[in-house]
């Protein structure tokens, strides 16, 4: 009896945290469109979070695409296929790989960011100074942030991407003996506009899933400093969750338009 | 409150205030009213809800009945935009001080007075009204410096210069004296008074700090158990034989 009561309290709870959540977001589009516009401090959020994840999305990109192509080699050598790599990757990197790692990353690196810095300034009274001052803090500091993850995401998936291949590309050169430009003249034969535009599109959706519930945990942070370290860790855990299910969502919608 | 205050405009009036937390009622009928250039210091012990009280004042709580007006305008009856505005009248000193800490003391000060382009219209160069608010707390050699470069009492004032800087006409103080060595303490109390001065300013001063009452009210309210248990001057309160009263002033 006292399992099924707490199941039905986590149940509860996450119901509560999901209207909360989908306020929270309702609130952004509507603030989004209102004058005055902080567009500074989005171009500032744009610069801080694209220069601070730009790094690790190209290191951890350019291994993927290594390990993923030294991984595959030997299964597509038994079936006489390696010249199917550059497709096979390229195709797998564009479409799946590329923009769910990148997203993860960002998630860590970003939301959980995002989720202390909110947190830390709701505990010490800066957003309420910002509330006192006849200031707007949610334009300020959510809208700016949302968009900045919204817009930088699908940038960094690209980069991401592109070094992913080229370091498949430099394993293909190194093993199979196969030039730079025949690689990529195989990567782009392969690709298709409908890999790359459901790819991108979806990688707005996480972008905004990170800004939002980083946002989302940072503005409503409570328990003083305690409570911006679990602002930061639940940013983390709900939006990897969230872009699961974005992605699940995202593959399902893509696959109707290609039965059409 | 002498025949003066009375014949002066009420800027705060507050009737009947009640905020309670689940079953913790923190607020049981509160009232009352603070009129042009005055200083009110309430005093109540930890958890009586003094900061409640003030935060349900600017707006950043909801009260769960009774009314508040602030300079003639009920503030549960205020959109966003006209509490916004009002806001921009009634400045609030907080305990931390809550300086921005990513941004400079310039950029602290600036920011309010950006966004406020109906009072004060599109201001190109902020820099003579951001030195003016810092000559004032006499910190105008802390404008390019981070919060973090700061002590303490600095910050301190440097939030009460990113206060003055709209040109309230009420200041809230949340225990500006709390924290702080005494001479600093004494320095704050000092600038308070200054610039009650010479801006005209009505205050409410929030504190448990029998000195700082003393040095700055021309009335006092005990809060006790959520209702204001007694009123008037800090010498009437002084000599009170009340022991919830002299509990305060040992």
């Amino acid at each position: 009896m006292n399992a099924i009561f707490k199941i039905f309290e986590l149940l509860k709870f996450f119901m509560i945290e999901i209207g909360e959540l989908a306020y929270f977001a309702g609130r952004f589009f509507l603030e989004t469109f209102k004058r005055p516009f902080e567009f500074k401090e989005f171009l500032r959020q744009c610069f801080y979070m694209g220069n601070r994840s730009l790094l690790l999305v190209s290191i951890t990109g350019f291994i993927i695409g290594l390990v993923f192509t030294l991984q595959s080699r030997p299964t597509l050598q038994e079936f006489g296929a390696v010249s199917w790599m550059p497709s096979m990757v390229s195709i797998s990197i564009i479409r799946e790989i590329g923009p769910i790692i990148t997203a993860l990353i960002c998630a860590g690196r970003i939301g959980s960011g995002i989720g202390a810095e909110l947190g830390s300034m709701r505990v010490t009274e800066q957003i309420d100074a910002m509330e006192v001052s006849g200031t707007n803090p949610f334009k300020y500091l959510v809208v700016t942030r949302i968009m900045a993850t919204t817009f930088m995401l699908p940038i960094l998936v690209f980069f991401g991407d592109a070094i992913a291949i080229f370091g498949s590309c430099l394993v293909e050169n190194l093993k199979g003996n196969v030039s730079y430009l025949l690689y990529y003249n195989q990567v782009f034969d392969a690709l298709e506009f409908g890999d790359i535009i459901p790819a991108t599109i979806k990688t707005f959706f996480f972008g905004f899933a990170i800004g939002l519930v980083g946002c989302f945990k940072g503005y409503n942070c409570t328990k003083g400093t305690a409570g911006v370290g679990l602002a930061a860790n639940s940013a983390v855990v709900f939006t990897s969750m969230l872009l699961f299910i974005i992605d699940f969502v995202a593959v399902f919608v893509t696959d109707i338009f290609y039965d059409l | 409150m002498n025949t003066h205050e009375k014949s002066q405009k009420t800027v705060i009036e507050i009737k009947d205030l009640k905020k309670s937390y689940g079953n913790n009622h923190v607020l049981n009928g509160f009232n009352m009213s603070l009129v042009e250039g005055e200083n009110l210091v309430i005093m109540g012990k930890s958890g009586s809800g003094k900061s409640v009280m003030i935060k349900c004042l600017i707006g950043l709580e909801a009260p769960d009945s009774g009314s508040i007006l602030v300079m003639g305008k009920d503030i549960s009856q205020l959109n966003r935009d006209e509490l916004d505005e009002l806001r921009t009248e009634v400045g609030f000193l907080f305990q931390g001080s809550a300086l921005y800490d990513s941004m400079t003391v310039r950029e602290n000060l600036e920011f309010p007075l950006r966004r406020h382009t109906k009072k004060f219209g599109v201001i190109k160069d902020t820099t003579p009204m951001v030195l003016e608010a810092l000559k004032n707390v006499g910190l105008a050699h802390t404008i390019n410096l981070m919060p973090e470069e700061l002590s303490g009492g600095m910050k301190r004032r440097i939030a009460l210069a990113r206060t003055l800087i709209l040109q309230p006409k009420i200041i809230l103080y949340d225990e500006p004296t709390t924290g702080l060595d005494p001479i600093t303490a004494k320095e704050i109390l000092l600038l308070m008074e200054t610039i009650q001065k010479k801006y005209n300013t009505s205050s409410i001063i929030i504190t448990h700090d029998v000195d700082c009452a003393r040095a700055i009210s021309n009335r006092m309210i005990l809060l006790v158990d959520g209702i204001n248990y007694v009123e008037g001057s800090f010498e009437e309160l002084s000599v009170s034989t009340d022991p919830k009263v002299q509990a305060f002033f040992k």
